[in-house]
């Protein structure tokens, strides 16, 4: 009897999968296929604007032309037009050099928080994780009140006397690197803390009895041992940094634009969404392997728990 | 690790912690400015709070916002706890790897791709887009969260008391209502509350897929702050983080209380 209960739990569980599994083939694969579908199109002045509009009345006649009208043009004009390969370039440097500054920034503290009193940590770790719950916009919004002209950052300066005129930050480089470092910084301090709060503590104690510096400590075993903590913070901050629209829009200057931008704009100012949409595929393609790797090394992970 | 906390662990931290906080410190300061001028101190007031009350057209995205947030969140939870379930209980099964694969990306995702894919959805199935598309299109991004919260708290319990009332000749439907929900109802109710905070704070994938008639509170925020630094922006913002501490409270204290019970 149990067994029968266990199988009928079974097609329960195969009927529980179904929902979540159609709804996310309508709404997260199905939009992809779209938006790889009307990359291929040519923009148009119409509604939708684009073409061409597939109908299904045209039959297998339609399904034909259809597809002869289809072309890679967008594509050719991404490669070509400088501003595209700009943006691109601009959007990967951005991303690799803020996830460098975050896991140099966040180390410190996630070895700080994971070296503090147990009774502590637990304290620490919500207080770390309370401004991922405060909007992502008012976070980035509350820096424009700091960087602006006659802002606090400047007006601080001025008081102390480190420079003589207010500098210029908001609409810079260094706006976006310090709103991107601010944004991401939980994501990248929680994933260390969970690896360096593992760490087994005797190995360190071994390694000094034995007369390791303690710099050699930390190259030797708790840099190595952290490894799994590093590659989910860069993976969690790199993949959204590159397509990030909100920092640089606000922050960064309107001379170079980041990819997420240059998409925002071709679809809402220029109305070409088959530009849009190659801007989109092409942006995706360049993050398939980190984002590969990153669905894996979940997998593999709940695999490791159960 | 423990203890051995050294003056420069210490230091990390507070910095780290500063870092954090001084902003949003700063703006919430400033929403009680009783200046116009941004930048210069005239003293605490509550001017901006009350001028909010009257502009019709914040108080109307509020609304929107609070009712998509609401909705998107209730649906995210029902399809993220079956997804962690699915993940967790359902063992192999056909295109697991496609389903594990759609659970996780979502997450990293940037937010232009998700907006504009879905966006194109709606237009090529012909569907207005207004207040339920936004609904749909946060549901779609908030129930991956949901089912990473839930999972993790269902690997962590023991899979024999589902097991035990199942041999006893407990239904899978019951044992699930009376034996796994109770157990893991904290992680479905933080589930919640971080799909609904998640859906209360995007731009992006809302300025895509929404419609006339259905502007959300960071829309407006948004197209406020272009123009400029407003301390009217400072007192939405305030209230907003309010809202959210508040909850927060609510949820560790609810979680605390049904710990003891249970």
């Amino acid at each position: 009897m149990a067994q029968a209960a266990r199988k009928r739990a079974g097609r329960a569980g195969g009927l529980l999968v179904l929902v979540p599994y159609a709804w996310l083939v309508l709404f997260f694969l199905v939009p992809f296929l779209i938006v790889l579908k009307i990359s291929l199109s040519a923009s148009a002045i119409a509604q939708p604007p684009y073409t061409p509009v597939f109908d299904p009345a045209g039959g297998l006649a339609g399904l034909k032309d259809f597809l002869g009208a289809l072309s890679p043009d967008n594509y050719a004009d991404l490669v070509t037009d400088r501003l595209y390969v700009a943006s691109y370039l601009r959007s990967l440097a951005i991303a690799a050099l803020s996830t460098l500054m975050l896991l140099l920034l966040a180390y410190p503290v996630a070895y700080g928080m994971a070296r503090a009193p147990r009774r502590w940590q637990g304290l620490l770790l919500v207080v770390v994780i309370l401004p991922f719950w405060t909007s992502f916009l008012i976070r980035v919004y509350a820096w424009v009140n700091i960087l602006q002209h006659d802002g606090l950052l400047n007006q601080v300066l001025l008081a102390l006397r480190i420079v003589d005129a207010p500098v210029t930050w908001l609409a810079t480089d260094t706006a976006i690197y310090i709103g991107i470092v601010y944004s991401y910084f939980p994501f990248m301090v929680l994933p260390l803390y969970a690896a360096l709060e593992k760490m087994d503590e005797s190995l360190l104690e071994a390694a000094a009895d034995l007369g390791c510096p303690r710099w050699r400590t930390f190259w030797l075993i708790t840099l190595p041992l952290s490894r799994p903590g590093i590659v989910a913070g860069v993976l969690l901050c790199f993949i959204p940094i590159v397509g990030e629209f909100v920092v640089p829009d606000l922050l960064g200057g309107s001379s170079t634009q980041m990819i997420g931008q240059t998409l925002w704009t071709q679809f809402f100012a220029n109305r070409d969404w088959p530009a849009a949409s190659s801007v989109a595929v092409v942006l995706l393609v360049l993050l398939v392997v980190p984002i590969v790797i990153y669905q894996h090394r979940q997998a593999r992970e709940l695999e490791v728990s159960r | 690790m423990k203890r051995g906390a050294s003056w420069f662990n210490v230091a990390a931290v507070a910095l780290g912690l500063a870092f954090l906080y001084l902003p949003i410190a700063i703006l919430v300061i400033y929403s009680f400015n009783a200046s116009r001028l941004v930048t210069v101190w005239g003293g605490w007031s509550m001017r901006w709070y009350a001028e909010l009350l009257s502009d019709g057209a914040i108080l109307e995205a509020a609304g929107v916002t609070l009712r998509v947030a609401a909705l998107s969140a209730s649906a995210a939870t029902v399809l993220g706890t079956l997804a962690a379930i699915a993940l967790t209980r359902a063992g192999r099964f056909r295109g697991r790897t496609l389903f594990t694969g759609m659970v996780y990306a979502p997450l990293v995702m940037p937010e232009v791709i998700t907006g504009l894919s879905l966006l194109l959805l709606f237009v090529a199935i012909n569907l207005d887009r207004g207040f339920w598309t936004v609904t749909i299109a946060h549901t779609t991004l908030t129930m991956c969260f949901v089912a990473v919260v839930v999972q993790s708290r269902l690997l962590t319990f023991d899979c024999s008391l589902e097991e035990a009332a199942m041999d006893l000749g407990c239904p899978p439907g019951r044992t699930f209502l009376a034996v796994t929900l109770p157990l893991i109802w904290p992680a479905v109710a933080a589930g919640w509350m971080l799909a609904f905070t998640l859906s209360l704070d995007d731009l992006v994938v809302a300025s895509f897929t929404t419609g006339p008639g259905a502007t959300t509170l960071p829309m407006r925020i948004y197209s406020q702050v272009r123009l400029g630094v407003k301390p009217e922006i400072n007192a939405v913002c305030t209230i907003m983080i309010a809202t959210v501490a508040v909850a927060l409270v609510i949820f560790s204290l609810l979680s605390k209380s049904s710990r003891r019970v249970g």
